[in-house]
C-alpha cells in the first residue's frame, strides 16, 4: 500500500505533466513560428552571401565584419562603416527621443487622467484607448496628412501669412519623430496611469502638510511612487521605436532610414542576407539589454515593496 | 478672491493633456473628413462625396485583401486564444514548479523581439521550407499570426485567472465535480470574460499586423495592411483615406465592446 | 452485528502535514492523530495559524498529508480525490459560485452525483426550508446579506448528505449579533440531520457553547481533547488554560497524591488540594490554575489560603473583576457576581484574603 508521502508526490507530479501537456500547444506554437526562427537567423549571420539572395553554406565572418566595418574595394583595408553606424545612431537616437517626448507628455496626460472624478476618469481611458488599438500604419498615414507640404499645418501657417512657402517636415528625422511620438504616445500613457490610478493622494496632502512645494510633491512624492509605470511606459515606447518599420519608412522616405527599412535593405535589393542577419542579431541585443536594465530595476523596486 | 488651494493641480498639466487629446485626435479627423472628400487628389477639397467609398468597394485588391485579412485574423485569433487559455490555466495558481519561469519567457517572447527581427526569421526560416515542401498557402501567415497573437490573447486571460478564487473549484469538487465538470461549469463561465478580451485582443493585433506579414507573404497573398503600405508609398488618393475609416470604424467597435468585456466584474 | 453507540466517524492517524521543502520547510501540523465520533459536534479550536484549516482540507482531500492517514468509517481515504468523498464543506469564504442562482448553488451537488431532476427539486425545496431561505431561491448569490449567504452555503454543504460536515470559520466573517443567532441555527441543523460536524473556530466562547467534544490545537499540535466542561475546569496545560478563559497561575511544590488529587504547598506557604490530570503524576514543583470566578475574597487574616492588596476594582456590569496583588509579588484575578444593590466591600488599596475551594484548583502538566 502507498504511503502517504508517495501518494503526496505522485500527485504534485501528476499535476506537473498536466500542466505541462496544457501548455505544450502553446509552446510548440511559438517555439516553431518565432523562437526557433530567431537561431537561424543567428546561424545565417555567419554564412557567405548568395549572388542573388539567400545564403551559400560556407562559413564567414564577413558580415559581422561589415556590421560595424567597412572593406575598401580597392585596397582591402577596414575603416569604420560610417554609413551603418550612422543607421545605429540615428535608431537609437530617435528611439531615445521619442522616448523622452512621450513621457514629457505622458506623464502630465496621465496624471491629469488620474486625477478626474470616478466616473470621467473611464471615459478618458476610453479615449487613449482608441488610438492604442488603432491600426500603427492607418495613424502613421494620418500623421503624414498632416505635416506634408498640402497638409493642414502648412496650410494654416501659409493662410495666416507666418511662412510663404510650405516648410519640408515630411521625409526627415523630424517626421519619423513626431510620427512615432504619435503613434506610441498611448503606450506611454497607459501604464504611467495604472500606477498613478493606484496613488494614494493622502500622501500628497501629507506631503503639503510638510510644508513640500507643488514642485516638491511630484518630485519627491508622486515621482518615486509611480516610477514602475514610468520605467514600464519607457520600455514599452523604446523598444517598438528602435525596431519601427511602419513610420520611417512612411514619413522618412527613402533616405532616412532606421535600422529596420536597413535590414529590409539587405533582404531586397542589396541580397545580403547574412548581413541583415547580423543587423536583426545586433538589434535583439540592444533591445534585451534595454530590457535588462528593466528587469533589474523593477525587480529592485518589487524587492523594496515585499521588504 | 484668492482661488482655493487644490491638492491635486499642478501647474500646467492639464494644458499638456488637452495638447495631448487634441494632437491625438486632429490627425484622425482629418483623414476622416479626406475620405468624404469629392476630389481625386488628398491635397484639394473638392466638396462632400462618397465616391471614394465606393470605389474602395468596387476594388477587387482590396476585396481580396480585406477576405484575406479577416481569414488569417479569425484563424489566428482563435488557435491563439485556445492555446493562451490552455497555458494560463497551467501557468496560474501554483506554487513555482520547475519550467515555470522557462514558460512565462517563452510565452513572451514574441513581445521581448523587435517585430522586425522575427519578420526577418520567420522570411528565411518559411523560405526553406517553401522549397521543402513547395506548399506556399496562407498557412505560413496563419502560423506567424498565431504565434505573435499568444502572448496578447495569454494577457487578459492570465489577469482574470489570477483574480479568480480558487476555493470556487475547490468547492466544486468537493460537491461531487470531477475536474472536468468543475472546469465546465465554475472554472469557463468564470473566465469567459477574459477569454473574449484575449479573443479580441488577439483579432486586433493580427489585424493590425504589417511587418511579419510584409516578410511572410508570397506574391499576391496582400492583407490588408501590407496592401494600403504598398498605396501609401506609391502615392495617396482619397480611397486609401475611404478604406481607413472603414478600418477605424472596425476598430472603435472592437475597442467599445473589449472596454465593457474587460471592465465588467461580478 | 449491532451498532456501536460511538462508532468514529474519522480517525486521523499520526499525520503530520509540511509545506515546502528543506530550509523553508513548515510542519503545519506535526503529527496529530484524533478521533471523531459518529453524530457528533466536534469542534478545533486554536489560534490563526495553528493548523486548523490544514487539518480540514486533509480531510476533504484537497491537498495530501506527509505522513499518517486518514480513515472514514474505517477505510483509509488517501486514494479518494475530494469528489469522490462523502464529506462536504462549509468555506471560510463561503464560495458560493457567483454565476449560479441559490437554488443552483444548493442543487449543484446533487446534479453532479447525477440525481434525477426531480429529486433535486425536491431536495433544494427541502434544504430552502431548513434554512429558511424559500424567497431568496432564485435571487444571484451576490444580491443576499452575508448571513443569507452563509445559510445558502450550509444548505448547499448538506444538501447531498455528507457522512460528515466540515465548517471552517463558518461565523468569523458575521456580525455579532447574528454570529449568536447562527451558532444555535447550526446547533439545531446538527441535531436534526444527525450529521457528524467538524467545525473549525478561533474563537473560545463559540467552541464552548456549541461542541459535544473540542480538541484544543497550538502550533500544529492537539494540546486536550474533551467536552467543553473538562477543558473549561481541568485544563492540562498552560496554553489551554491559558487560551480558553482567564486564568491565574500558581507556583508550589507537590508534598503528595492520592487519586486524581494532589497535595501542594504553594510559595505563599499555604497548602491547597489540587486535581491532576489523567494519568500524570508529578513531584517536585509544579504550577496550579484557579479560574477567577472559582476563588472567592475573604477578609484579610482570616485564615485564607493567600493573602494581598487589592489593587484595581473593574465593574463589568454581570459582574466585578477584583486584581490582586499577591504577598509574595504574584497578580491574581477573582471574578464576583454582582448582586443588585451590591456595595464595593474591597475597594483599591485595600488588604484581602483569597479563599480557594476544593475542586478549584487544578496542576498543570508541563
Ligand atoms: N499552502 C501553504 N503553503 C505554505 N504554508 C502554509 C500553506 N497553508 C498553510 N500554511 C502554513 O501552515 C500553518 C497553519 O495554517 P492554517 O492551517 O491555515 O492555520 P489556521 O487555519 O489554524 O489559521 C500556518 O503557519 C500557515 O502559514
Ligand atoms: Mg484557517
Amino acid at each position: 500500500m502507498a504511503s502517504a508521502e508517495e501518494i503526496a508526490r505522485a500527485a504534485d507530479r501528476k499535476d506537473i505533466r498536466d500542466r505541462w501537456l496544457l501548455s505544450a500547444p502553446a509552446l510548440i506554437i511559438i517555439l516553431v513560428a518565432a523562437t526557433g526562427p530567431l537561431l537561424i537567423v543567428l546561424v545565417y549571420s555567419f554564412l557567405t552571401s548568395a549572388a542573388y539572395g539567400g545564403v551559400e553554406w560556407k562559413f564567414s565572418p564577413e558580415a559581422w565584419v561589415s556590421v560595424f566595418l567597412e572593406r575598401d574595394i580597392f585596397d582591402d583595408t577596414l575603416s569604420l562603416a560610417d554609413a551603418n553606424i550612422t543607421i545605429f545612431w540615428r535608431s537609437i537616437k530617435l528611439a531615445l527621443m521619442t522616448t523622452v517626448v512621450t513621457l514629457a507628455l505622458g506623464f502630465p496626460t496621465a496624471y491629469f487622467m488620474a486625477t478626474r472624478s470616478e466616473k470621467t476618469r473611464d471615459l478618458w481611458l476610453f479615449l487613449i484607448t482608441i488610438p492604442f488599438w488603432t491600426n500603427l500604419l492607418i495613424r502613421t498615414f494620418a500623421v503624414l496628412q498632416i505635416i506634408r507640404n498640402e497638409g493642414i499645418i502648412n496650410t494654416l501657417l501659409m493662410k495666416a501669412g507666418i511662412i510663404s512657402a510650405p516648410i519640408q517636415i515630411l521625409f526627415t528625422d523630424t517626421a519619423i519623430l513626431i510620427g512615432m511620438a504619435y503613434v506610441y504616445l498611448p503606450l506611454m500613457v497607459l501604464p504611467i496611469y495604472a500606477s498613478m490610478e493606484k496613488l494614494d493622494f493622502r500622501l500628497v496632502e501629507a506631503g503639503y502638510d510638510l510644508y513640500a512645494s507643488r514642485w516638491q510633491v511630484l518630485r519627491r512624492i508622486i515621482l518615486p511612487l509611480v516610477k514602475p509605470g514610468v520605467i514600464a511606459g519607457s520600455i514599452l515606447v523604446f523598444i517598438p521605436a528602435i525596431g519601427a518599420y511602419v513610420t520611417p519608412s512612411i514619413l522618412g522616405g527613402g533616405k532616412n532610414m532606421m535600422i529596420s527599412n536597413f535590414i529590409e535593405l539587405q533582404f531586397g535589393q542589396a541580397h545580403n542576407w547574412p548581413l541583415g542577419s547580423a543587423l536583426a542579431i545586433t538589434v535583439m541585443v540592444i533591445v534585451m539589454i534595454a530590457l535588462l536594465v528593466y528587469v533589474r530595476n523593477t525587480g529592485a523596486a518589487s524587492g523594496e515593496r515585499r521588504g | 478672491m484668492a482661488k482655493p488651494f487644490s491638492i491635486r493641480h499642478q501647474p500646467g498639466f492639464t494644458a499638456i493633456a488637452a495638447l495631448c487629446f487634441f494632437a491625438l485626435y486632429l490627425p484622425i479627423l482629418v483623414l476622416v473628413v479626406y475620405a468624404f472628400n469629392a476630389a481625386s487628389s488628398t491635397a484639394e477639397w473638392g466638396g462632400l462625396s462618397l465616391k471614394w467609398f465606393q470605389s474602395a468597394a468596387q476594388n477587387t485588391q482590396v476585396i481580396d485583401a480585406t477576405v484575406r485579412s479577416f481569414q488569417i485574423a479569425a484563424t489566428a485569433a482563435v488557435i491563439a486564444t485556445i492555446a493562451a487559455t490552455m497555458a494560463a490555466l497551467a501557468t496560474t495558481r501554483t506554487p513555482p514548479y520547475p519550467g515555470l519561469t522557462f514558460k512565462y519567457a517563452a510565452i513572451n517572447q514574441p513581445l521581448m523581439v523587435p517585430e522586425i527581427v522575427t519578420a526577418v526569421a520567420l522570411l528565411i526560416f518559411f523560405s526553406r521550407i517553401k522549397i521543402f515542401t513547395g506548399y506556399s498557402g496562407l498557412g505560413y501567415l496563419i502560423a506567424a499570426h498565431t504565434a505573435f497573437c499568444i502572448p496578447f490573447a495569454y494577457l487578459p486571460i492570465r489577469a482574470r485567472l489570477e483574480n479568480m478564487d480558487l476555493t470556487l473549484e475547490r468547492a466544486a469538487a468537493d460537491l461531487y465535480a470531477t475536474p472536468w465538470r468543475a472546469f465546465r461549469r465554475v472554472t469557463l463561465p468564470l473566465l469567459w470574460p477574459g477569454i473574449l478580451a484575449g479573443l479580441m485582443l488577439a483579432f486586433v493585433i493580427s489585424l493590425d499586423d504589417v511587418v511579419i506579414t510584409e516578410f511572410v507573404k508570397s506574391g499576391g497573398q496582400d492583407t490588408l495592411p501590407t496592401y494600403m503600405l504598398g498605396q501609401i508609398r506609391r502615392g495617396i488618393t482619397p480611397e486609401i483615406n475611404a478604406i481607413s475609416t472603414a478600418f477605424l470604424l472596425l476598430s472603435v467597435a472592437i475597442v467599445t465592446l473589449f472596454f465593457f468585456v474587460s471592465r465588467k466584474r461580478d | 452485528m449491532p451498532e456501536k453507540p460511538d462508532r468514529n466517524a474519522i480517525e486521523v492517524r499520526g499525520v503530520r502535514k509540511v509545506f515546502g521543502t528543506g530550509e523553508n520547510a513548515v510542519a503545519a501540523l506535526a503529527t496529530v492523530s484524533v478521533s471523531i465520533r459518529e453524530n457528533e459536534f466536534f469542534t478545533l479550536l486554536g489560534p490563526s495559524g495553528c493548523g486548523k484549516t490544514t487539518l480540514l482540507r486533509l480531510i476533504a482531500g484537497f491537498d495530501y498529508p506527509s505522513a499518517g492517514e486518514i480513515l472514514l468509517y474505517g477505510d483509509d481515504i488517501a486514494p479518494q480525490p475530494p469528489f469522490r468523498r462523502p464529506v462536504n464543506t462549509v468555506f471560510q469564504s463561503y464560495a458560493l459560485f457567483p454565476h449560479m442562482t441559490v437554488a443552483e448553488n444548493i442543487g449543484f451537488g446533487l446534479e453532479m452525483l447525477n440525481k434525477p431532476k426531480a429529486e433535486v427539486k425536491a431536495r433544494v425545496a427541502e434544504m430552502l426550508r431548513l434554512v429558511r431561505m424559500e424567497q431568496l431561491a432564485n435571487r444571484r448569490t451576490s444580491q443576499i446579506s452575508g448571513g443569507q449567504q452563509q445559510r445558502v452555503a450550509l444548505a448547499r454543504a448538506l444538501a447531498p448528505q455528507p457522512k460528515v460536515l466540515l465548517l471552517d470559520e463558518p461565523l468569523s466573517a458575521l456580525d455579532y449579533k447574528l454570529r449568536k443567532d447562527m451558532q444555535i441555527e447550526l446547533k439545531r441543523l446538527q441535531g436534526e440531520t444527525g450529521i457528524t460536524f467538524i467545525f473549525v473556530t478561533h474563537d473560545q466562547e463559540e467552541a464552548l457553547t456549541m461542541s459535544d467534544r473540542i480538541a484544543v490545537m497550538s502550533a500544529g499540535r492537539i494540546l486536550q481533547v474533551g467536552a467543553p466542561r473538562d477543558i473549561y475546569d481541568r485544563p492540562a496545560d498552560r496554553f489551554v488554560a491559558d487560551f480558553i478563559g482567564e486564568s491565574n497561575f500558581l507556583k508550589g511544590d507537590v508534598t503528595g497524591t492520592d487519586g486524581g488529587r494532589a497535595t501542594v504547598k504553594l510559595s505563599s506557604g499555604t497548602e491547597i488540594r489540587a486535581s491532576l490530570p489523567e494519568g500524570f503524576s508529578p513531584s517536585g514543583s509544579v504550577t496550579v490554575v484557579v479560574r477567577p470566578e472559582h476563588a472567592q475574597l475573604a477578609a484579610a487574616d482570616g485564615g485564607a489560603a493567600l493573602q494581598g492588596t487589592v489593587e484595581n476594582v473593574v465593574y463589568l456590569g454581570t459582574d466585578t473583576h477584583f486584581h490582586l496583588r499577591l504577598d509574595d509579588g504574584v497578580p491574581f484575578i477573582v471574578r464576583r457576581q454582582n448582586a443588585r444593590g451590591g456595595a464595593d466591600s474591597f475597594a483599591a488599596g485595600s488588604r484581602a484574603g483569597v479563599v480557594i475551594g476544593g475542586d478549584a484548583a487544578q496542576v498543570l502538566r508541563d
